[in-house]
């Protein structure tokens, strides 16, 4: 393995697709900007292009790339290029009172169930069968759902404390179903909390398609590029992960671009306490910047209208970004919630297109000089409406994000940044940094590595201490592992929920570490 | 003060996150409540909430909930049926109609999930409760102070299996209910202090799910500052405003104890609050000075929603305020404190009412 050099951070967004290299250091030595792609991969050639060609970066000097993208959180928003996958949940006779999707948007469950059930079986908190697996039903339900569906999610109460039954009910699903149809398990997903757990799980099932679309896109382009690098791909806390693990777990990525626009914009602004919003061609993410890290949610966080349990950056996610479409006449405008994204720059009217985008209203409003300003004439004052809709939009998502009172800087990044007008009610300044439009790449490139420890302790009466430690230990070996500096290992997560009763102890000990790349 | 007298999609949520704020940190998520208690309305119906004015003297109500670690209520939900099943062997056993039923506690899951059994039992839930806020223990309810029987008590579980205790006092209850708890697999549903209509009038603390409901209103309509809105409504003092620095849990005797430490930001900066916790919030110092103590309610918020977190959800890095306000008069009798004032949880603490120690200029 070699030693970190130079590294390629790379961030695929809906609408451009940008690349920074970052010396040992972090000072950027290069950066590119080109359009997303259809196809993903000719976007990321593209900007490896951009980079190489500019001569400041010789190839054989990249050791690391980290990838981020907003593919997966896209995916669910717009209900696109989701995997169909049927949904198995393990607990009946339990759980009955809640069943599975119960609560979803109509819209998402649609796109993503292709058939709920629950049968009996499952764990108790202590490890005995709630009730014995029901092998039978299992089969009954997968086997009717073949050649329907691309994968199976299965969940099993207690799946964090056992995974035999998950166990079971995959093995199941390979025999009726093939090799090839994913399976989610819920024990490698989420922590305790079935109905979060389970809905993490399906929307993983949902999301291995649009994984599998980047990654391949990634290795194809370094591969014709001839770097020869390891590669991350930026998940929810704003730490690495290896591409192998990224792949079967897609749905830890949702999240990776809030946190390293914030994390980026911390870097450029040197501001480390503001809000930040971050405008991209489909939707703008606006968060809260405390001592340089993205502000987490306290309780799990909705992705598309679904509860997960997932801790990240506290983020409010609306539909509006610099692709973002206008509809609707002088009565009744609508901004959003469909985007062109990355054909903003064949479909927007000042480029001669035909659909009237944010992006349009943004010239129209003088807050950028794009394209071809008088092909706005005819629509002026639709966009002028949207405009003003869309600032109102922007307010109330900074206001619901507020930590305090008074007003405070807001530091604007993103390809969409020109949407954002230099005076909002609640903010103080409007701060946009040179290179903020690619502080996504920025925020992927300066990531830390992580390694995560989650299971079942079986310490003795006085033993807590002893497996808090031993769990620490695990999580910095496994991001140490992963290419993190030794020394510079830290414990960014620790969490600890007891499961039995005095007699028979147990505890589950969750503890992630982070640390930076290794020199 | 306004009557809730129907629970449906419009006022669910907001009766669940009322009950959150309510448990104190414990109690059990209500958002598991809550969902059950909409798919059951999505099939039968919105619930009808009574007024215990206007129900028949010598009518049965039956008390009732979940027992158990709420870390279990959180993975293994119910099956919806546990109402039906506590009803009819409690009619069995009393020989007379049950007229509705009420939360045994209004604070966290168990404060919605009698209302999601109702709709499909076909009953009322009483406009009342048998705390007024949560606690750990069975007996720790207003009807044992009012000296109604325990007994006969009944619980059951997903599988179809239920039990019938008779046990000597409330205590007993607690033992024999607890250990059918850990066999059913850390959770069970009970009913107990079964009392007519007549009796309830005295022993329950009324209106609570009314409060509970326009709690969770004053979150949802609150324009700014969601927190101050919520300290107004209930008069509650203010611990602290701050951030998680440390958490222990460690499960006893079946129940979730430890400690949670928050340090003060701004206006609070170095002040640290610690908090001792059996399931709930039950005592808050600050060094030695004591700022807050059961059976007064303590409740741990996030500072910038006023969501209430539980105390399995805490976790290190949590921006939180902890608030304090009265409970119901009954527990500050000599009675309510023997039953659950601080040393029913072995703390040598006295018991100083909340707007004592937090004398209004």
């Amino acid at each position: 393995m070699r030693g970190l050099d130079l590294r390629l951070g790379i961030d695929v967004g809906g609408t451009n697709t940008d690349a920074v290299v970052l010396d040992k250091d972090g000072a950027m030595l290069a950066r590119a900007k080109v359009p997303t792609t259809a196809d993903v991969t000719g976007g990321i050639r593209h900007v490896i292009d951009a980079i190489l060609a500019g001569e400041a970066v010789a190839k054989e000097r990249i050791t690391h790339v980290m990838l981020g993208t907003t593919h997966a959180t896209n995916a669910v928003l717009e209900r696109r290029k989701l995997n169909r996958v049927a949904v198995l949940r393990i607990g009946a006779p339990a759980t009955l009172g809640v069943r599975p999707l119960f609560g979803w948007p109509a819209d998402l469950r649609e796109a993503v169930s292709g058939g709920e059930t629950i049968v009996r079986g499952g764990i108790e908190f202590d490890g005995r069968d709630l009730v014995p697996f029901d092998a039978e039903e299992t089969r009954r339900f997968l086997a009717s759902v073949a050649g329907t569906v691309d994968g199976v999610a299965i969940s099993s109460v207690f799946a964090p404390v056992s995974d035999r039954h998950e166990l079971e009910a995959a093995e199941i699903a390979r025999e009726e179903l093939g090799d090839d149809v994913h399976l989610s398990l819920s024990h490698e997903i989420g922590s305790v909390g079935l109905l979060e757990r389970e809905n993490a799980t399906v929307l993983n099932g949902a999301l291995v398609g649009v994984a599998r679309e980047v990654a391949g896109a990634l290795d194809g382009a370094l591969a014709a590029h001839g770097i020869e690098a390891r590669t991350f791909f930026a998940q929810n806390d704003g730490t690495l992960m290896a591409l192998e693990f990224a792949l079967r777990h897609p749905v830890l990525t949702i999240g990776s671009g809030p946190a390293n626009s914030m994390r980026g914009a911390a870097y450029l602004t040197g501001a480390t306490d503001a809000l930040v919003a971050d405008v991209g061609g489909t939707s703008t993410d606006v968060g809260v910047l405390a001592h340089g890290f993205p502000r987490e949610s306290s309780a799990g966080v909705d992705i598309g209208g679904v509860r997960t349990n997932f801790r990240m950056p506290d983020i409010l996610s609306i539909a509006l970004g610099g692709g973002t479409v206008v509809a609707g006449s002088d009565g009744a405008v609508t901004v959003g919630p469909t985007s062109v994204g990355y054909r903003l720059t064949e479909e927007a009217l000042v480029f001669g297109g035909s659909t009237p985008t944010i992006t349009d209203a943004a010239v129209a409003g003088r807050r950028a000089e794009i394209g071809d300003p008088a092909a706005l004439y005819a629509h002026r004052a639709v966009l002028e409406r949207a405009l003003a809709h869309a600032d109102d939009l922007i307010a109330d998502a900074i206001d619901r994000v507020k930590l305090v009172r008074g007003d405070r800087p807001l530091i604007v990044v993103g390809g969409g940044s020109v949407v954002v007008p230099d005076r909002l009610p609640g903010v103080s300044e409007v701060l946009r940094a040179p290179h903020a439009d690619v502080a996504n790449a920025i925020g992927a490139a300066i990531a830390a590595v992580s390694g995560q420890v989650d299971r079942i302790f079986h310490p003795g009466p006085s033993g807590r201490d002893e497996a808090v430690e031993q769990a620490c230990a695990e999580a910095r070996e496994q991001a140490i592992r992963a290419g993190a500096q030794p020394d510079a290992v830290e414990i960014v997560e620790l969490d600890e929920i007891p499961l039995a009763y005095v007699t028979n102890y147990a505890t589950r000990i969750r503890a992630k570490a982070a640390g930076p790349l290794a020199v | 003060m306004e009557r809730v007298t129907q629970l449906d999609a419009s006022n669910l949520p907001a009766l669940a996150r009322g009950c959150a704020i309510l448990g104190t940190g414990g109690g059990g998520d209500p958002d598991v409540g809550l969902l059950m208690a909409l798919q059951a309305i999505e099939e039968f119906g919105p619930v009808t909430v009574a007024d215990l004015d206007d129900l028949p003297d010598d009518g049965l109500v039956m008390p009732c909930g979940m027992v158990g670690a709420p870390t279990v209520g959180i993975e293994k939900l119910g099956n919806g049926e546990e109402g039906v099943r506590l009803r009819d062997r409690v009619e069995a056993l009393f020989g007379n109609p049950v007229v509705a039923l009420m939360s045994g506690e209004i604070g966290g899951s168990n404060g919605i999930l009698p209302a999601s059994w109702a709709v499909r039992v076909g009953l009322p839930v009483v406009d009342a409760d048998g705390m007024g806020r949560a606690f750990p223990e069975i007996p720790m309810m207003t009807m044992e102070i009012a000296g109604i029987a325990p007994n006969p008590s009944v619980m059951t579980d997903e599988r179809g299996n239920v039990v019938t205790f008779d046990a000597v006092d409330g205590k007993w209850t607690e033992r024999l209910e607890r250990v059918v708890s850990a066999e059913f697999g850390g959770k069970g549903a009970s009913a107990e202090y079964m009392l007519t209509v007549a009796e309830a009038r005295a022993a329950t603390v009324r209106n609570t799910i009314s409060l509970a409901v326009r709690i969770g209103r004053v979150l949802e309509e609150a324009e700014t500052e969601p927190l101050d809105a919520l300290v107004a409504e209930l008069d509650a003092a203010v611990l602290i405003r701050g951030k998680v620095v440390d958490v222990e849990r460690r499960t006893t005797g079946g129940f979730v104890r430890g400690s949670a430490s928050i340090e003060g930001l701004g206006e609070d900066a170095g002040r640290t609050l610690v908090l001792e916790i059996q399931n709930e919030n039950l005592v808050a110092l600050e060094g030695a000075e004591l700022r807050a103590i059961v059976p007064d309610l303590i409740s741990v918020l996030d500072v910038e929603s006023a969501e209430a977190i539980t105390t399995e959800r805490l976790r290190y890095g949590q921006r939180v305020a902890v608030i304090a306000y009265p409970c119901d008069p009954i527990w500050r009798t000599p009675g309510g404190l023997q039953l659950a004032g601080p040393s029913a949880f072995g703390y040598d603490y006295p018991y100083v009412p909340v707007e004592e120690l937090h004398a209004r200029a």
